[in-house]
């Protein structure tokens, strides 16, 4: 239930401070998602200026970049994904915690990119885990990985605590791990991940 | 630095038998380069790395050919005896008849090697090593003891090309993984048919696009877009 905000501005003059449960659990989810300090080709170099002095991506609560999946929020998907790396960066988003987010950030994390035709290259991380936000780009400048992160904090601001649309490690149907693909004889073993990733259908 | 033929006798007369050819080159660049017996290789590399005067020490880069099967049409002229009516008399005649022939040249898979002296500053020189097939014969003896440089190049033609290099310390896949049975560099590879979905498709992707879709029975009308 929303709180009236003309309501919430008249209470806030008088000192009083009025919010909802959700309002607050996701300002605390939003505020504090720490990236995992991982990086797989030339977007990660954007990543790491996007983290420095002049864009500054501690301003929106990504203060530290954590060396281990246990510690961190959100997975940066930050370059090409060759299908030797696919099992790696599986098994590493399935033992970050709840809650967790994925950006796909730039062409060849999202499609595959210039690679897409190559033998050894996967066309898209998305086949094998859910991605929040993906970033076009080859590479993406940091901009636009900013931009990507506050659409991911509004993401996280729009969903509720229960009911439908609601994060899924609140769901206690829904699918916790991700299962990591083999390395078969001539190509990952599946080659994606039915229940995360139906074929997209496009629409002319 | 000598010429390749100047190289090739000074190889002969320290290798006895060697059986090195010239391949010539015959593009402006001119850069000729020696084929050598697989059998006296290693004798033969180790003889340009150790020669005072040639002191090939260093090995730049190793890189894998493919040569597939190649069909070869040519035309004969083929003499044979024909009845024929001659003046009102049936006679037996020799005919001259072209007729075209086809042969299967078996193809191979080649490593090629690029020396350079750091010495003497003086290369490259490009020497080359043939299999017999593509198929069960495809060993070539390894030059990785003569320049470690070889190492890991050697695995990746191995690992691309499928060239089993004998005496290697360490042939293992360097860069698909370990369970992977193809080699991806070969002309005659076949990729995993992964295109069920490609928004923008064009060209070759298209292609392939509708490849996919016409074996799987997902056939879109406009033949782009991926059916679920």
């Amino acid at each position: 239930m929303a709180v009236d905000e003309q309501l919430k501005i008249e209470l806030g003059k008088q000192g009083i401070f009025v919010t909802t449960i959700q309002e607050l659990y996701n300002w605390g989810r939003r505020s504090s998602v720490w990236p995992m300090q991982f990086g797989l080709a030339c977007c990660a170099i954007e990543m790491i200026a996007t983290t420095m002095a002049r864009y500054d991506l501690a301003r929106f609560g990504a203060e530290v970049f954590r060396p281990s999946p246990r510690q961190a929020d959100l997975m940066i998907v930050s370059g090409t994904v060759t299908k030797k790396m696919a099992p790696q960066v599986v098994r590493l988003y399935n033992q970050m915690a709840e809650p967790r987010y994925v950006i796909a950030m730039g062409a060849c994390a999202i499609s595959g990119g210039p690679f897409k035709q190559g033998y050894n290259v996967l066309k898209g991380i998305d086949r094998y885990i859910p991605v929040d936000v993906h970033i076009p780009g080859c590479p993406p400048r940091p901009e636009a990985l900013i931009q990507a992160f506050m659409t991911l904090q509004k993401k996280i601001d729009g969903q509720p605590l229960t009911g439908e649309g609601r994060p899924r490690y609140l769901d206690a149907q829904a699918q916790g791990e991700f299962p990591v693909p083999v390395e078969g004889e001539h190509d990952l073993e599946p080659a994606s991940n039915k229940g995360v990733w139906p074929v997209p259908i496009t629409i002319r | 630095m000598k010429t390749v033929e100047e190289i090739k006798a000074a190889i002969e007369a320290a290798v006895p038998g060697a059986g090195v050819e010239v391949v010539p080159n015959p593009s402006p660049s001119a850069q000729h380069s020696l084929r050598l017996a697989p059998a006296s290789a290693v004798a033969v590399a180790t003889f340009l790395r150790d020669d005072a005067e040639l002191a090939f020490d260093f090995l730049s880069n190793v890189s894998g050919v493919d040569w597939p099967d190649k069909e070869i049409v040519e035309k004969v002229k083929v003499t044979r005896q024909v009845a024929k009516v001659v003046d009102g008399v049936e006679q037996q005649v020799d005919e001259t008849v072209d007729e075209t022939r086809k042969r299967i040249e078996p193809g191979c898979v080649e490593a090629v090697y690029h020396l350079y002296s750091v010495a003497k500053k003086h290369g490259p020189l490009v020497i080359r090593m043939k299999t017999v097939n593509r198929t069960d014969q495809v060993d070539l003896p390894s030059l990785t003891p003569i320049w470690r440089a070889a190492e890991f190049q050697e695995r990746e033609v191995f690992d691309l090309y499928g060239i089993v290099f004998t005496g290697h310390p360490d042939l293992r896949r360097i860069l698909m993984w370990d369970g992977f049975k193809d080699h991806p560099m070969r002309k005659d590879y076949v990729e995993p048919d992964d295109f069920e979905y490609e928004p923008t498709p064009h060209d070759e992707v298209l292609a392939r696009a509708q490849a996919h879709q016409a074996a799987a029975g997902t056939a879109n009308p406009e033949g782009a877009g991926a059916g679920q």
